[in-house]
């Protein structure tokens, strides 16, 4: 965090998408707020875990840092280099450095092309020809992600799920790149297979220097993964802190909440905290007024609907926790231990 | 759902008004020139001026495109014919007779030709369609499957005339193709109509019948299907109630479209049995370089496609309640 | 102990494929009682999710090929015709799918879909199951059910259609649901809520609940006795609290391993299962999951690979594995020692 040079800097990152409607003529008559203006740094060889649920807005982050979608406003920075708009040919030096692994092992390859031809397309693409040839690299990028390097002419339906997701950690490593979005690369795989990824993509991070914005759902990969975490709702950081702190000392509603709820593979003689919040996340086409989780914390008030939160390191807070919220969370206090409030109500 | 209709019936509007400016510039852009045609062999350039002037086309082509417009919202005078009520198509440059009049008497053929055709292959082809898909695998699907294939690559004139000499030669059980208007003689028009109806509906009901399998199988194999049966429905119930729902909206898509253009004539249906429906009008006024009816019979056609292309977004919205008009 | 409800003994579900037979359920057999939660757990293609199909009878007969008892209350399953088995179907025993919104017809509103059920089994009036539908919305906490009963599946939230999938289940007060992955398409705090829901209701109802899941978690938060499931065969089982706290079989001992805590050390690696899930076309012989387990050599004789271990079961325990009682306590004891620590 004291970084002075952060390898990627993102600041106040806006995307909306249009909504068309209207008559006769069809216009933009609302937006999609999937993300709103977002604030955070990736320092070299550093994990940010991205962590939220669905529709928070950190797959279309992902997509955004690796410029696969154009942001709405805000500034991204790359080792220096501002490439908020950059176009084919600004992006073109950086596409190598910056990759992106997805999560569907089974849609992101090519059926049509062998392993070697899908690893070595970034190659081709970019016109790098590594010491040795492009096969040797192959066979070197199936090596480290643990693969055999003869395999490289067989199809990538020759291959288990978890395989195939190498295949992808493997097209990622090609360009030797030194940041990769990975977009819930293991939760479609079989839990005995995640860990194996998991496990592979630590490897990776810490032989080969890579830093990694790790988007995820599930809260304990990502706590083995990151050194810090973000958690997002509705299009907001709502808390972003080291993840000793986030999982320790949650300070915001929801963080506590989110923790809360996930199911742990213990029968433990103490029950765990359990906090149940109530209802759904409102549209993000319509979000609510002030901070976004007001509608589902059960320590909303007046000001929560007319004050947006910003993201501070609020008092108690390390250096480098940062919370939105009025209210933060302290270790004793209680919350209440279920909402009876009604979200339509409150929508 | 009235903004739909206003808003697909402008866009329609614009549509008709593109493809009539296309007609008429690629007519002109052809190498022959009508005036000179009807001119005569003995043609001196008074002559053809005064052609020219008679037919209408003696201004430039915009001009001439903006007449046309003109006589078919408010009506037009010819220096030869007088006027004409709007909508106005002008006039034949070949027999001068009034475009929508002869529009008018071609068009009842066409249409009884689509909708008899329609029913057949409807009632023929889904309801194959449906059977093979309840015995998916067993012999009758495969027998559907295969003359389904078969069917469909067949060409019209040659199973037409095939059929006309099996049927109606031979073994007279069918009357020989004519066409004889509903309102004179609905036995005769019926008897008429009903070779050609079967020749036309056989490639579509092979087509359809393979369309409806293929939709009602990928339709069975739905989550939604599966918890209709966990519920504890019978196989009927959820066979018509779930899955023939759910492979309704593309059949629906499909036939919109093919009756769309069906009633812009079925140009060797027409041809090979001798009809004078719209498709027939439509190769003799390309044949002979007939501009007004041209662009009649384009009008006509185009206007079907376009009003069907609605019906069947209207339609599909009412059987899926996902689809919402806008 | 009483009689049991629902009582499956070595059921075997075969697929007939164009490769060949996939034995995607091949000898399976356990018991359930009344108000109890069964928690099934398995990987993709483990036959978790062949078995409760199975006992609902879906399958598709011209396919499938199916052996042994199920036994439904007394009744046998298996061999019922078609009819007995719609009449079973939503009224006696029903099931709740993973995907709510592809699981519910898309073309019937939500309060359509749950009367029908209700009628099907009833014969009551359309105006009867309509109330009953409102009722039922009410029930699984679903907001002015009065007015949402009209709506379609597409203008549910994620959460919302799992809850009136649950409605649509219990209309006809089922003595068992089968709940097939329910959570596991949901965020967490949606999966928080339906699983209350889930308990809350059966405690009112005293349904038994088989309730399948990939995520140890789910069990540890619902079941009373876990099934573990591998290659179409039950590898272990016992109460939550035995399988959880200590595991008797590799693959058990392998998915708790591997899986990551929210408070466990971060700086180690995970401790993954190698390999991958078996085909169940041409499946390992003997014990299914001795290519991947750690044990093998420990076991002399290299029974693992030759010879099926059998699933002795005593009182609810037991495991289906060749390592003795002393050499699993000495080679398992890492694990009680990281999870207790």
């Amino acid at each position: 965090m004291s970084n002075t040079n952060p390898l990627l800097d993102v600041s106040g990152l806006t995307k909306h998408f249009p909504i068309k409607g209207g008559f006769p003529i069809r216009r933009t008559v609302g937006a999609v707020q999937a993300v709103d203006g977002l604030d955070f740094q990736v320092a070299e060889g550093e994990s940010l875990g991205l962590v939220g649920e669905s529709g928070c807005g950190k797959s279309t982050t992902g997509r955004l840092i690796t410029r696969l979608l154009e942001p709405t406003g805000g500034k991204i920075t790359y080792r220096g280099q501002d490439i908020t708009h950059a176009g084919r040919k600004g992006l073109a030096p950086i596409r190598s450095e910056i990759q992106m692994i997805f999560q569907d092992p089974y849609a992101s390859l090519n059926p049509r092309q062998t392993v070697g031809k899908i690893i070595s397309g970034p190659m081709e693409i970019n016109d790098i020809n590594p010491e040795g040839g492009r096969e040797k690299r192959v066979r070197e990028l199936l090596e480290i992600v643990g693969l055999n390097p003869e395999h490289f002419n067989r199809f990538p339906h020759e291959f288990s799920g978890g395989q195939r997701q190498r295949i992808g950690v493997a097209r990622a490593l090609a360009l030797e790149p030194k940041l990769i979005v990975a977009d819930e690369p293991v939760s479609a795989l079989d839990v005995s297979i995640q860990a194996q990824v998991v496990n592979l993509l630590q490897k990776v991070q810490r032989e080969l220097g890579i830093a990694f914005v790790f988007i995820a759902h599930d809260l304990a990969i990502v706590r083995h993964f990151s050194q810090r975490v973000a958690v997002m709702y509705l299009g907001k950081i709502v808390e972003i802190a080291d993840r000793e702190d986030l999982y320790g000392n949650p300070r915001h509603p929801y963080t506590r909440a989110l923790l809360s709820a996930v199911p742990e593979a213990t029968v433990d003689a103490e029950p765990r905290e359990r906090i149940r919040l109530a209802g759904d996340v409102p549209s993000p086409i319509n979000p609510p007024t002030g901070c976004r989780f007001r509608t589902r914390c059960w320590k909303a008030t007046e000001k929560c609907a007319t004050e947006a939160p910003t993201l501070v390191q609020v008092e108690g807070n390390k250096p480098g926790h940062l919370t939105a919220c009025h209210y933060p969370e302290t270790a004793d206090t209680v919350p209440a231990p279920r909402l009876a409030k009604d979200p339509e109500a409150a929508a | 759902m009235l903004r739909f209709l206003i808003r697909r019936t402008l866009g329609a509007a614009v549509i008709l008004l593109i493809i009539s400016a296309l007609v008429f510039v690629l007519f002109y852009a052809a190498p022959r020139d009508p005036a000179r045609i009807a001119c005569g062999k003995v043609c001196t350039p008074e002559t053809l001026a005064l052609v020219k002037k008679n037919l209408g086309i003696d201004h430039s082509l915009p001009v001439q495109y903006w007449d046309w417009l003109k006589g078919l919202f408010v009506g037009r005078d010819y220096t030869s014919f007088g006027h004409c009520d709007a909508p106005c198509l002008g006039y034949s440059f070949q027999n001068r007779e009034p475009v929508l009049a002869t529009i008018e008497d071609r068009f009842p053929t066409t249409l009884s030709l689509a909708l008899g055709s329609s029913v057949v292959f409807l009632i023929f082809g889904v309801g194959t369609g449906m059977l093979a898909a309840v015995k998916q695998g067993k012999a009758l699907d495969k027998i559907a499957s295969s003359a389904s294939l078969i069917a469909s690559s067949m060409q019209i004139f040659v199973i037409g005339v095939l059929a006309t000499y099996l049927f109606v030669d031979q073994l007279h059980l069918l009357d020989r193709a004519n066409y004889t208007p509903f309102t004179e003689d609905p036995g005769k028009w019926f008897t008429g109509l009903l070779v050609p109806w079967l020749v036309l509906s056989l490639i579509f009901t092979a087509n359809y019948t393979r369309m409806t399998r293929s939709q009602m199988v990928e339709s069975l194999s739905e989550d939604f299907v599966r918890t209709a049966r966990a519920k504890g429905l019978s196989r009927r119930t959820v066979f018509f109630r779930f899955a023939w729902r759910g492979a309704m909206g593309p059949i629906i898509t499909i036939f919109g479209l093919d009756l769309g253009q069906l009633l812009g004539g079925a140009i060797i249906t027409e041809y090979t049995f001798s009809l004078q429906g719209i498709g027939a009008l439509s190769v003799k006024a390309v044949s002979t370089n007939d501009l007004p009816v041209l662009l009649g019979v384009v009008l006509v056609a185009a206007a079907a496609i376009v009003i069907f292309n609605i019906i069947v977004d209207a339609v599909y919205a009412l059987v899926d309640p996902r689809v919402r008009l806008a | 102990m009483s009689t049991p409800f629902l009582s499956l003994r070595d059921l075997k579900v075969h697929f007939s494929t164009e490769d060949g037979v996939v034995k995607a359920v091949d000898g399976l057999s356990f018991d359930l009682e009344k108000g109890k939660t069964l928690g099934i757990v398995g990987e993709s293609g483990s036959g978790k999710s062949v078995t409760n199909m199975a006992i609902l009878g879906l399958h598709d007969p011209r396919n499938t090929t199916m052996d042994g008892e199920i036994l439904l209350d007394g009744k046998e399953l298996i061999h019922a015709s078609e009819s007995e088995l719609e009449k079973l179907r939503g009224n006696k025993m029903s099931m709740i799918f993973q995907d709510a919104l592809a699981s519910l017809s898309p073309y019937h509103t939500i309060g359509a879909q749950i009367a029908e059920t209700y009628r099907k089994h009833t014969g009551v009036s359309k105006k009867e199951a309509r109330a009953r539908a409102i009722e039922m919305l009410r029930r699984v906490g679903i907001p002015q059910p009065d007015i949402r009963v009209d709506d379609y599946p597409h203008q549910f939230s994620g959460g919302m259609r799992q809850r009136a999938m649950i409605a649509m289940a219990l209309v006809c007060d089922p003595e068992l649901l089968i709940a097939d992955e329910p959570t596991t398409a949901l965020d967490v705090t949606v999966q928080a809520q339906i699983m209350d829901l889930l308990k809350d209701l059966q405690q009112e109802f005293g349904t038994a609940i088989i309730f399948i899941t990939h995520d140890l978690g789910v069990i540890a938060d619902i079941a009373d006795d876990v099934l573990v499931m591998y290659g179409g065969r039950c590898v272990e089982r016992g109460t939550k609290k035995q399988v959880l706290s200590a595991p008797d079989h590799p693959y058990t001992l392998g998915l708790l391993n591997s899986m990551p805590s929210l408070d466990g050390a971060v700086d180690v690696p995970l401790s993954p299962i190698p390999g991958s899930p078996p085909s169940l076309l041409n499946p390992p012989s003997g014990c299914r999951f001795h290519p991947r387990c750690g044990f093998t050599e420990k076991v002399t004789g290299g029974l693992c690979s030759t010879e099926r271990p059998a699933l002795e079961v005593a009182e609810g325990r037991g495991s289906a594995c060749h390592l003795t009682a002393d050499q699993k306590r000495d080679l398992f004891a890492d694990f009680a020692a990281t999870r207790h620590n």
